[in-house]
């Protein structure tokens, strides 16, 4: 029995490259297309905007994406899995039904969709029923921002999307459910994995884990050899070979550029990681400092020895609040003597401030080209730089600061030191600082729920 | 200054990690996470005795808030560190052109540790 499953990453955010997931349906055989869209952040944008508009709130790209896609999809038999659901899967589906119908396919797609994340409208009574929803870096109860709580989601595990793959579905749009989870549930429902199969249930998540920011690990953002990984121009995105016992292959379809490398691999591998022995997930943790990376010919890395434990008895929840707002401006100062103009500018804008009380919870000074990067450890500035870019920010509990300095800015292009340029894009915007609030709550207190449409 | 290619001689010099290490950063909230990986095999073994969490924590002085953790990973010949308070505020609220951390690996390649002659560094 040497079945295997493949399946190609296509999205590492919303926001990714668009023609990523073509060229994995275009390039070469595939089971699955696993496209991950949700960021800590993305949710509450998805929130705003369905505040405005019932029918939005999900990866909008998903749409025209899946439009394309579909003809292909449906006659290679390729399933896809995406949390571009946000925080309106059934939107988000639907408007995926209409492109199908549309292109003749009525009756050809069905689509699950994923909820039960979606815990803002039940926030008051799991407070009531005594869950904190404490942060999880600060340990401050929820009910200290609960005014400001624009979104809050319980991370899904795989099993939903199992469930909806056992019924038969072409397309699974879920809403926040984990990025790994997308890998893992098509194995699972592939090899029929037991939930208690820690070490397979492990390599699982490991996979997605190593696929979900797409070519980063395929080359992309990779420092070792990096001016020669061949054509970066069309990388490869990631593809995973695996088995029924959970051992699995890294490789993208011939033909492409980037490189797969047990380098490029563990970049990715140690990502965003924390401790490597605890890596939690829904359905189980993953202990990194098990993997086993081995070169098994070009662009292929295969990957063993995963081992995975019981997961814990809750989810995390991501909670987005309201803060403040900030901006940030730029000029940029030429030479002669560029970094001491910028210095000067930055005096003088912070006088003129001060002079307004205009009051800010923090102003950071940055110049670009000097140590906006690596700070002091950059060194003492070349002495005779062609240009330096300053950058200032600042950020405030009311608007009106933050308002008054985007005004500010651009004055010093005339009343202020010499050899100054870069300010064709106008003034600052003031944005609105949706700050991010992890918390954990018991599982029993989250149902996921899968149904089906169809075209 | 390259050391590409040159055998060094046998008292113990300073090598900026760069010539021993790649790195990848990434954040969780207002913590940056630096994954430390061995160019060589070889190297893996001085990495873990010289960039310790005290001597990362001193690299990073003045441009972090929090302490510095360090994981073990000697299967990927990785060291991973958590070093906390480093994004100012993090994700949205912070007003740093690296926000979330991703430059951070390179910072940490600017260190050096005393390098045995022995070691064969290219």
């Amino acid at each position: 029995m040497s079945h295997t499953v493949r399946i190609g990453s296509g999205q590492g955010f919303w926001g990714d490259w668009l023609e990523a997931p073509v060229r994995q349906v275009e390039g070469g055989p595939i089971d699955y297309l696993m496209m991950d869209y949700l960021a800590e952040v993305t949710m509450s944008i998805m929130q705003k905007q369905r505040s405005r508009d019932p029918s939005l709130g999900y990866a909008r790209d998903f749409v025209p994406l899946m439009e394309r896609l579909l003809p292909d999809l449906v006659r290679k038999h390729i399933r896809v899995t995406a949390n571009a659901g946000g925080v309106n899967p059934r939107a988000c589906a639907e408007a995926v039904l209409e492109t199908a119908r549309a292109r003749g396919l009525a009756g050809k797609v069905r689509i699950a969709i994923v909820t039960g994340d979606d815990l803002l409208d039940r926030l008051d009574g799991l407070l009531a029923a005594g869950h904190p929803l404490a942060n999880m870096d600060t340990g401050e109860p929820l009910a200290t921002v609960r005014e400001q709580v624009l979104s809050a989601n319980a991370y899904l595990g795989a099993r939903p999307i199992v469930q909806a793959l056992a019924r038969g579905v072409d397309i699974v749009i879920t809403g926040r459910v984990t990025d790994t989870g997308l890998t893992l549930g098509p194995m699972i429902h592939e090899f029929g994995w037991a939930p208690d199969a820690w070490n397979r249930l492990a390599a699982g998540t490991v996979a997605g884990h190593i696929i979900e920011c797409g070519a980063q690990c395929t080359g992309g953002n990779c420092l070792v050899d990096w001016q020669r990984l061949p054509s970066m121009d069309d990388p490869g995105y990631p593809i995973i070979d695996v088995t029924a016992d959970g051992a699995f292959a890294v490789g993208k379809h011939p033909g492409t550029g980037g490189r797969v490398s047990v380098a490029s691999v563990t970049e990715q591998l140690v990502y965003e990681m924390g401790d490597p022995t605890n890596y939690i997930t829904p359905d189980v943790v993953a202990d990194f400092t098990t993997v086993r990376l081995a070169q098994d010919g070009r662009d292929r890395v295969t990957v063993r020895g995963v081992r995975g434990r019981p997961p814990t008895e809750f989810l995390k929840v991501s909670v987005s609040y309201f803060y403040g707002y900030k901006a940030v401006g730029t000029l940029v100062y030429a030479w002669p003597d560029a970094l001491a103009k910028a210095r000067a500018a930055d005096r003088i804008l912070r006088a003129r401030l001060a002079r307004l009380g205009a009051a800010f919870e923090e102003m950071l000074t940055e110049f670009v080209g000097v140590n906006a990067t690596h700070g002091r450890l950059a060194g003492p500035p070349h002495a005779d730089l062609p240009e330096v870019q300053l950058r200032i920010g600042v950020r405030a509990r009311e608007r009106a600061p933050v308002e008054r300095f985007t005004r500010e800015l651009a004055p010093l292009v005339l009343n202020g030191p010499p050899s100054v340029t870069g300010f064709a894009g106008g003034r600052p915007k003031v944005e609105e600082i949706v700050a991010y609030w992890p918390a954990l709550i018991p599982k029993r207190e989250v149902t996921p729920h899968v149904e089906i449409l169809r075209a | 200054m390259s050391l590409k290619g040159r055998r060094l001689r046998a008292r113990p010099a300073a090598v900026q990690l760069r010539h021993l290490a790649h790195a990848r950063s990434g954040d969780k909230g207002d913590t940056a996470n630096v994954g430390l990986i061995a160019l060589k095999p070889e190297y893996y073994d001085l990495l873990r005795r010289q960039v310790t969490a005290a001597r990362v924590a001193r690299h990073f002085k003045g441009m972090i808030r929090g302490p510095v953790e360090r994981f073990e990973l000697p299967n990927l010949r990785a060291l991973n560190f958590l070093l906390h308070g480093a994004l100012g505020g993090g994700g949205t609220l912070s007003l740093k052109t690296d926000a979330q951390g991703k430059v951070f690996s390179t910072a940490l390649l600017r260190m050096e540790i005393p390098v045995p002659g022995d070691l064969d560094v290219r």
